[in-house]
């Protein structure tokens, strides 16, 4: 894998390979220095025509950057590399932009969250502390977050994982077809609405309380169609030919999807089950209708109303006072950092299981 | 295999370690918040309040009577350990709706029962119905961020021709007429309102209709129906953005001026000198409601025209509403003490410093005696 | 599959014949079991979906017909009133208009982002990109909102001027100045919401892309690029329409972050640079804390149409893989 990949950076990089011996080449130096002075124009023109957004300098920039390439390799290299060139710079460039935002998003979640985050703040719940004064903490809503999303996950991800496989490995006529069908409708549920059908049947019809399983379950309507849609992504791009061999050495189908198809894809699944998790840890509307939200520790997910991050992070952001908003930052980047550790184990896990290949 | 084993070991050891961490984490938080920053000052004595009943009470709907809630809650807590108040503000529609499905014990409510709602509420209480609590109000500020004017009066026609975009810049000159020595900029007027349902959108606009009704031609509700404007969601989203815009003006809670520091306009009512949005001033305009409910039903109907000295008429009383009969048997007995004391004087003297208006010592009387006949 | 409307696809590595037809012949019971379990799951599925659509149903129904004004045509939203008037027509504009703005920007830079990663940075930082990318998935909505009404609006105002300056001639990008809270912010808001999962899926479908081709590709003396065009992005199409149709679910029922960022109106403006206008999920989450049961109703019954666009937009795209059928070469 390593030396395949590896080949066409050289490639591209300007180290003269044998095929291209005969071609003029850009020198290897040449697109970060096109870069710079892309970025210098940009600056200029933006400087110069008084253009207050640094998004415009930026978007400048970035078309000199794309233009400049393309040009100088067309004059030098001939078509075919500059249209390599165009590609390579667009890549960079859609890499480097979308990256500006999503890395000021970071910065900006961090650089605020930090100011709260310390032990007391995790150890504590918020008690019976007025929302608008300074203090209190999120430790119920680190409890709560756990628990229903713990729940949701032993609800959906079995249910959606097994979905997926019989939709790719026995699925045939309507009934597969069907099922595809709902699927595709179930991810267009507003969460509120998921949060609703749970409200009349569970605690209305029913007549439960608001408990943290309640909202797990509306969470879990969710995560379905998500862990559906990816899973079967991924075991189709299993390839035909790992199933054939394992049926031709006699192994039960079901023992071929077991121990071939499912450690193969293992990787992408994780990575579905993952972002759907993702998914939901954000879901704010069915948790306040649900788990109804409280300021006080509540350790059992199936009795009486818990506290969940996002709830939390909402709930301090109507308040509005500084104190509340600096809570707010420092729940969302405790939310943050708890998928971010529940992402790195499960890649750990998925790497650790995942066949060795020789590609 | 072998390996695959050795794997299989391992993943159940991870998975082990997660749970058991994660029920050894379960053991180690903590509720008590009471030694953390700022939480001492508005702490009552907690020796006036009479415990009964016990277990967990459920409650929601208004928001805006929120932190007064949240104060009650803690000085109740406080006195009786036995009893836990979870009061969600989730909107006062929500809250009314949740209550008539017998999922709370009471409501929070910034505008009273509809009939159709008093009906429905038959159903749930056994041989009575709902009724409105007046519990506490509150003045509803007008806060703008204009550069160059500290002391803006405007009077209800100026506006509502504003909010109805009739006015469009700063230096008009009906605005200039209330304002003779100011340095007026000639500035577009960005008029904000909420873009969501809200009690406090349903006050002002029935201010603006009830002092106003030549210049405010639009039936007044929780939904915004005047005329251009921009919009923006909650009582912190629209003083965020009054803090943000050059030329902005909106209508919220005074705690989130004084919190945000965003200066407020002085009300021309016809009285001898412009009224300022306080506390003070919010409890004179209640003194001058009439009730308007029926019974044990305490509804109030303010009077947005008065002209009395220092009464800030556009005020927000915000109610509790439970069953007069019928209330359910377990939560019952904790619900009149939590109200008894809300009620109470010391319960209204905890409202102050917050920027709500307590009741007048008249209305809280009949509140009191309401209350102490729930059954 | 011999339809154009056949809604389980061939993907490039046609698993489900091969599978299906010896599966036909199996009598272990190992098997039976498994069998029974996975269709089992897919009819709890089809269950609890059933029983969500027949609750939809019943109180859309409820309000519709409760609803005094044409519930497709009319531009106001009073449910509450006595007299309840209601319509969804600038909700379906907005919905619709800030998610194809969103789709604009994303796929094409998350299409990028995902070759960038897995074909083109150096490997060293390509695994970490990987992480990150999949935790931004998971920032929780309302902190976009926050960054985007505090970070993103007010950069925007000036870029938003420059367009007026040289696109304001066609009506679409004009822009009057002030706050720049209008539906294109918010697709722009969106597209940087949804790149990450469209990014994420992507990358892990670039990645499965067979390596015999494209060393193949690369020995007959392709560039980079074409070793791409030729065999990467064929192969990943499937992919990546499917993850951009999660992109789009996301972008679609988005609530907070639209919340925040829009001013909403009900009205439709011609520019998409103006305030105004507003989405099916932003409506709901605004008025459902004041909202009475009928009220509720109504919200439900606006969710159920953003249901059925969803489900079209989603038709549409099983149509495209469809249609690109023909192309299978990955089965090599």
């Amino acid at each position: 894998m390593t030396a395949v990949t590896d080949r066409p950076t050289v490639a591209s990089g300007g180290a003269p390979l044998p095929v291209s011996l005969k071609q003029a080449r850009l020198p290897r130096w040449a697109p970060p220095v096109i870069a710079l002075v892309a970025a210098g124009a940009g600056c200029g023109i933006g400087l110069g025509a008084g253009l207050d957004s640094t998004i415009q300098w930026g978007l400048i920039a970035a078309a000199l950057f794309v233009l400049g390439t393309y040009v100088l390799s067309a004059a030098v290299e001939g078509g075919r590399q500059a249209k390599d060139r165009l590609a390579t710079s667009m890549v960079w460039t859609s890499f480097l932009l979308a990256v500006i935002p999503l890395a000021s998003l970071l910065w900006e979640t961090v650089a605020r969250g930090i100011k709260v985050l310390n032990v007391y703040f995790l150890s504590h719940s918020m008690g019976t502390l007025p929302d608008a004064l300074p203090g209190g903490g999120i430790y119920h809503a680190i409890i709560g977050t756990l628990e229903q999303v713990g729940l949701a996950t032993l609800i959906a991800a079995p249910i959606g994982l097994l979905t997926a496989i019989y939709l790719v490995e026995y699925g045939r006529g309507r009934f597969a077809k069907t099922v595809t069908f709902f699927v595709d409708v179930m991810t267009g549920i507003p969460s509120i609405v998921a949060g609703l059908f749970i409200l009349s049947v569970w605690i209305l019809i029913l007549g439960f309380g608001p408990s943290g399983f309640a909202g797990a379950m509306a969470l879990a309507i969710l995560m379905m169609p998500v862990v559906v849609r990816s899973t079967e992504e991924m075991l189709k791009l299993v390839p035909n030919e790992l199933r054939e061999a394992s049926l031709a050495l006699g192994v039960p189908k079901w023992r071929t999807i077991l121990k071939v198809v499912l450690p193969t894809s293992l990787g992408g699944i994780t990575t579905g089950v993952m972002l759907a998790i993702a998914r939901i840890t954000g879901e704010t509307a069915p948790v306040l209708l649900l788990v109804w939200g409280a300021k006080t520790i509540n350790n059992n997910p199936f009795d009486g109303a818990q506290q969940s991050l996002p709830l939390y992070v909402f709930q301090q952001w109507q308040i509005g006072t500084d104190a509340a908003y600096d809570r707010a930052w420092g729940a969302a980047l405790v939310l943050i950092a708890f998928v971010m550790i529940l992402n790195l184990v499960a890649r750990g896990i998925a790497r650790w299981k995942a066949p060795k290949t020789h590609r | 295999m072998k390996l695959q084993r050795k794997n299989r070991v391992r993943a159940l050891a991870v998975g082990a370690l997660a749970v058991s961490g994660a029920l050894a984490l379960t053991a180690c938080g903590s509720d008590d918040t009471s030694g953390s920053g700022g939480a001492g000052g508005s702490a009552a004595k907690p020796a006036n309040i009479k415990c009964e009943g016990k277990g967990k009470l459920l409650a929601s709907g208004s928001s805006a009577q929120k932190n007064a809630m949240d104060v009650w809650v803690q000085n109740y807590a406080g006195a009786c350990k036995g009893t836990e108040i979870n009061y969600q503000p989730t909107g006062s529609g929500a809250g009314v709706t949740t209550f008539l499905q017998g999922q709370t014990a009471f409501a929070g409510s910034d505008s009273a029962l509809k009939p159709e709602e008093i009906a429905k509420s038959k159903k749930l209480c056994k041989g009575g119905q709902a009724i409105d609590l007046p519990m506490v109000g509150g003045p509803i500020a007008v806060g703008y961020n204009v550069p160059g004017a500290d002391n803006l009066v405007l009077d209800a026609p100026t506006l509502a021709k504003i909010f109805d975009s009739k006015i469009t810049n700063w230096n008009d000159a009906a605005i200039k007429k209330l304002n003779p020595g100011a340095k007026l900029p000639n500035l577009k007027i960005q008029a904000f309102h909420r873009s969501d349902d809200s009690g406090t959108t349903d006050n002002f606009t029935k201010y603006l209709k009830g002092a106003a009704p030549g210049d405010w031609k639009h039936e007044p509700g929780k939904k915004w129906e005047g005329s251009g404007g921009q919009a923006a969601s909650g009582s912190a989203g629209v003083s965020s953005q009054v803090k943000q815009t050059s030329g902005a003006i909106s209508y919220f809670e005074l705690s989130y001026a004084t919190s945000g520091k965003i200066p407020t306009v002085k009300l021309d009512t016809g009285a001898k000198a412009p009224v300022e949005a306080t506390v003070d001033n919010a409890s004179k305009a209640i003194s001058e409601a009439k009730p308007a409910g029926q019974g044990n039903d305490l509804a109030l109907k303010l009077n947005y025209t008065t002209k009395a000295e220092g009464a800030y008429p556009i005020t927000l009383v915000t109610y509790e509403i439970a069953c007069d009969k019928g209330n359910k048997a377990d939560t019952l007995p904790a619900t009149k003490s939590f109200l008894t004391y809300t009620s109470s004087k010391d319960g209204q003297a905890a409202l102050k410093a917050l920027g709500y208006a307590p009741l007048p010592t008249e209305i809280a009387d009949k509140v009191r005696k309401t209350v102490a006949t729930l059954s | 599959m011999n339809s154009p409307s056949s809604i389980s696809e061939t993907p490039p590595p046609p698993a489900s014949p091969a599978g299906a037809a010896i599966s036909g012949k199996a009598v272990r019971p190992g098997d039976r079991i498994f069998l029974g379990f996975s269709r089992g799951s897919g009819i709890a599925l089809l269950v609890i979906m059933a029983a969500i659509a027949a609750f939809l149903t019943y109180r859309s129904v409820l309000a519709i017909t409760g609803d005094k004004a044409d519930f497709f045509t009319t531009f106001d939203w009073n449910a509450t009133g006595t007299e309840p008037k209601f319509g969804i027509a600038v909700l379906a504009f907005g919905t619709v208009v800030s998610s194809v703005v969103a789709m604009v920007i994303a796929v094409p830079v998350a299409v990028g982002i995902a070759l960038f990663i897995s074909h083109y940075a150096p490997r060293k930082l390509a695994s970490p990109l990987g992480y990150v990318i999949d935790l931004l998935a998971a920032v929780p909505s309302i902190v976009y909102g926050l960054w985007g009404a505090l970070f993103l609006v007010p950069h925007l105002s000036g870029l938003y001027g420059w367009l007026d300056d040289y696109l304001g001639w066609t009506g679409i990008f004009s822009y009057g100045g002030g706050a720049a809270r209008s539906l294109f912010t918010v697709g722009i808001l969106l597209a940087i919401m949804i790149l990450p999962i469209v990014t994420s899926v992507s990358r892990e479908v670039f990645l499965q892309a067979p390596k015999m081709h494209e060393e193949a590709a690369l020995a007959l003396g392709a560039t980079r690029w074409e070793v791409i065009r030729m065999s990467v992005l064929p192969f990943g199409r499937s992919g990546v329409i499917s993850a951009s149709m999660l992109g789009l679910g996301r972008a679609l029922g988005e609530t907070m972050a639209v919340a925040t960022v829009l001013s909403p109106s009900f009205l439709i403006s011609k520019s998409l640079l103006d305030p105004g206008g507003g989405t099916f999920a932003q409506n709901i989450a605004s008025k459902f804390s004041e909202a009475d049961q009928f009220g509720q109703d109504a919200l439900i019954a606006s969710g159920l149409v953003l249901f059925v666009i969803t489900l079209l937009v989603n038709g549409g795209a099983r149509l495209i893989i469809a249609r690109r059928k023909e192309y299978s070469g990955a089965a090599a």
